[in-house]
């Protein structure tokens, strides 16, 4: 029997958009908080719109797809960034009632969390100087790309600019050519770790004292708090950091080896000489394995490209699977170099469920529904399927906030739901 | 925000930054370190590359805002005293090898008996089950399970894994929220339980959206793009264009969204281009809100592309990043660690810290806290512990234990 979880009766309201907010709001939805989530068909999520759909599936659902509300919900980045229970609320914020709503809704919750601009809110008069006279102890928890203070607060951010302004696009390179980035929005996913431990943090404070608080994540500064070895190597010795490509000053062999197939790779690290016997061992102790040029660390580091082409040699009449499951048997550090086919059949993230299954309303039944990356020993996270626009307006309305029948059917009419 | 909250960090690299992320809301985080220091001390960069325990840049960037105490947890004096901290410890942290806390005798069903509010939060590369659980963790070994290197680097070459290896800054933040989490719990039920929190699975997660959609849907593996991550769907087939481009003294960041949220954008765009002398080409004729780009042959975009290259090459990272504030074009300057120092933003937000190295005679700058909070402070305080540091206040001063006792501890190599 599941006993009370981790956030049960935490009341949250989610107006956020796009990759970063609502990642910090589902933390609190898979362990038992009712989550409001206020969208607009009007001006949709990001997430919503467009990319990848399988052809078949349009086909399938030519009719929904006709209608431009329907069509929101096919946005299938939307379910990776949704896979909780949320209740859908649609609100026109252009429409001064909807605004009055919005109002009823941060006076009934604990929590308000938010991804939009700096004066997004303010100009609805829905900013924090507003909402902590409707609810002092509300927390209002604001992420944006650069932070609501400062010259660029009004300037929108997405994950494929935000980055850049981390330093996260110059640690990936070959010495001979430029840097490349690590991912199209790499920071889109690192920024809610910070932003969801803040908004925790204030949801236990506020717990012990009854107190709430405004909270301003810059994406950019959660950022760069991965990288502060950089900052510091830079503010203390004025080192830039050299790209070198896969090689390491502190291991070798290090780096993807070339396996059997197209475009197979398995990586391999090895440091010390415990880990260097282990892989010999491997390899079958042939005579390269003895060369005194790769007895200590620091002669395989020197002869890292020598050593590279023996072990390509050797890796490539085996597959990646086959040379990570000898390595590791061993005790070496070797992972197959995963494409997403991979990954879906990799049987650790099996053990953890990562790829939950379940039955998306448009897609069929589907397997990008993940929960967590940590697991806890008394509390599931509840993966579900993602809330539809506006799907919950009128229980939201009606039963949480007590707007009568014919208060709620004028509103409609007069489109302060779209 | 977190000063009521004691976290015992017996973590090594894997972990560090979870109890730092704990510290910089005020928890006081003890690190319980070997005798002679943690091991992975030895990281580098160190200050003026001095190869020296207390030294390690890294040390200090992930174990800022700790005490210290030194603890041989594998003799039984030493698990004794652990016991003792145990008792008025809020969450233990650890990084060893899954199964390794059981083995010595310090696995959670001994830590609840002691305490049954504490909780014991995990992180590992892998996870603390499943058929990799004891596989070797290192870093390289996880980043290429997660699926980043396979499309990170250029076609023609390897994948590539970054030369900051930083998977398990990923494994240890999600610790320290599931550990927020349990916390949240243990208000209502009164007592803890364990979290496991694996690195591979929060790169796994946070790589979703990019390759395993594609996958799922239309059974496509994303692979190996170098800076060419934009893939224009053209009237007679696909190119692909830049998310990085070179200017003239680096590179910047710009994705060239066409549709109904970027109309005023890419007008705005034209103007900027016009104004510095650019010709605009097809860009100048393109109606934004009726026309995408399948109005465009393959030749046309790559046209566009060199009208894009020659404007930005005839400019800097920074006159970029000034006229794409006055325009407001989704444009960024790609910085450096050193960029980062001297960028405007983050002296107008107070961003970076100096902080105090009486033993190095200097301060050294750290970025400041990951968030600006209503309430308390967030960031680093107070540098990383020396070795041992606060054996004194915890044993002595805390804990009552004798000089005599230190003593003989000491000669033991138990503290």
């Amino acid at each position: 029997m599941e006993e009370k979880r981790p956030f049960d009766g935490l009341k949250v309201l989610d107006f956020t958009w796009g990759g970063v907010g609502p990642f910090q709001a589902n933390f609190l939805a898979y362990y038992g908080a009712m989550v409001v989530r206020i969208e607009s068909a009007a001006r949709p999520d990001v997430t919503r719109q467009g990319g990848n759909v399988n052809p078949h599936v349009l086909a399938k659902f030519a009719e929904e797809l006709k209608d431009p509300k329907k069509r929101l919900e096919f946005g299938p980045a939307f379910a990776v960034t949704h896979p909780v229970k949320k209740y859908g609320m649609s609100l026109n914020l252009n429409n001064p009632k909807a605004v009055e709503v919005f109002k009823q809704l941060a006076k009934w919750a604990d929590v308000f969390v938010e991804s939009f601009t700096t004066g997004t809110l303010e100009r609805k008069g829905l900013g924090w100087e507003d909402l902590k006279k409707i609810n002092p102890r509300l927390i209002m928890h604001r992420t944006c790309g650069y932070g609501h203070t400062g010259s660029m607060a009004s300037q929108p951010g997405y994950g494929q600019t935000v980055t850049s302004l981390t330093g996260f696009y110059t640690i990936t390179g070959w010495p001979d050519r430029l840097p490349v980035p690590i991912s199209s929005f790499y920071t889109d996913h690192l920024s809610p770790l910070f932003g969801g431990l803040a908004l925790m943090a204030a949801i236990d404070y506020q717990q012990r004292t009854g107190k709430g608080q405004c909270i301003d994540q810059s994406q950019i500064e959660s950022g760069i708090n991965y990288l502060s070895p950089l900052v510091l190597d830079y503010s203390a010795n004025q080192r830039d950091l050299a790209l070198r490509g896969n090689s390491s000053p502190c291991a070798a062999p290090h780096g993807a080896y070339r396996c059997q197939g197209n475009d197979r790779w398995v990586a391999i690290t090895v440091q010390t000489d415990q880990e260097w016997e282990s892989f010999c061992k491997v390899v079958g102790n042939p005579p390269w394995t003895k060369d005194v040029k790769f007895g200590t660390l620091t002669g395989r580091i020197k002869n890292s490209e020598d050593l590279d082409k023996y072990v390509n040699k050797w890796t490539e009449k085996h597959t990646a699977e086959q040379v990570m499951t000898m390595m590791q048997k061993e005790g070496v550090a070797a992972g197959v170099v995963a494409t997403a086919q991979d990954s879906e059949a990799d049987p650790q993230l099996a053990a953890y469920d990562f790829f939950h299954e379940i039955e998306h309303p448009y897609l069929g039944k589907q397997k990008f529904f993940h929960p967590p990356a940590f697991t806890l020993s008394d509390a599931k996270a509840e993966v579900h399927q993602p809330v539809q626009l506006g799907e919950h307006t009128e229980y939201i309305c009606k039963d949480v906030l007590g707007i009568p029948a014919v208060e709620y059917d004028r509103m409609k009419k007069e489109g302060v739901f779209d | 925000m977190l000063s009521s909250y004691r976290i015992l960090d017996l973590t090594n690299e894997k972990g560090f930054l979870c109890g730092k992320a704990l510290g910089d809301f005020g928890a006081d985080v003890i690190k319980v370190e070997k005798p002679g220091g943690e091991p992975d001390r030895n990281k580098a960069p160190f200050y003026h590359d001095i190869a020296d325990p207390e030294k390690s840049l890294y040390w200090f960037a992930f174990n800022a805002n700790k005490r210290s105490i030194t603890l041989d947890i594998e003799t039984a004096d030493g698990r004794e005293i652990l016991k003792k901290l145990v008792k008025t410890a809020d969450a233990v942290i650890e990084s060893f090898a899954p199964g390794y806390m059981d083995k010595i005798g310090l696995g959670y069903a001994v830590l609840s008996e002691i305490n049954p509010k504490i909780i014991l939060t995990s992180i590992s590369g892998f996870g603390q089950k499943g058929p990799y659980r004891d596989y070797n963790d290192r870093d390289l070994a996880v980043w290429a399970l997660s699926g980043y290197m396979y499309i990170t680097g250029e076609p023609d070459r390897p994948p590539l894994a970054p030369s900051y290896p930083h998977a398990h800054l990923i494994g240890a933040m999600n610790g320290a929220i599931g550990t927020m989490v349990a916390l949240a719990q243990r208000r209502l039920t009164g007592h803890g339980q364990t979290v496991d929190a694996s690195s591979h699975q929060g790169l796994c997660f946070a790589i979703s959206i990019e390759t395993k959609l594609p996958w799922a849907l239309q059974k496509i593996n994303v692979s190996r793009e170098g800076r060419e991550r934009m893939k224009i769907f053209c009237k007679d087939g696909v190119v692909k264009i830049p998310l990085l481009w070179q200017c003239k003294d680096g590179s910047i960041a710009f994705f060239f969204w066409v549709g109904p949220n970027f109309i005023k954008h890419n007008e705005s765009l034209v103007a900027w281009i016009k104004a510095s002398g650019v010709d605009p080409g097809l860009l100048g004729t393109w109606d934004w809100a009726k026309e995408g780009w399948n109005k465009y042959t393959m030749e046309e975009v790559k046209q566009i592309r060199a009208t894009l290259e020659t404007f930005f090459m005839k400019h800097t990272k920074m006159e970029l990043h000034d006229g794409a504030m006055e325009y407001r074009i989704q444009l960024t300057p790609v910085l450096a660690p050193k960029d980062l120092l001297e960028f405007p933003l983050f002296k107008e937000r107070n961003f970076w810290r100096e902080i105090e190295h009486p033993e190095l005679g200097t301060k050294i700058t750290y970025p400041g806290g990951f968030v600006k909070p209503g309430v308390g402070d967030c960031g680093v305080r107070f540098r990383a512990p020396l070795i041992g540091e606060h054996n004194e206040a915890i044993f002595k001063d805390e804990m009552k234990m004798s000089t005599e006792d230190m003593v003989n501890l000491k000669q033991r190599r138990i503290i």
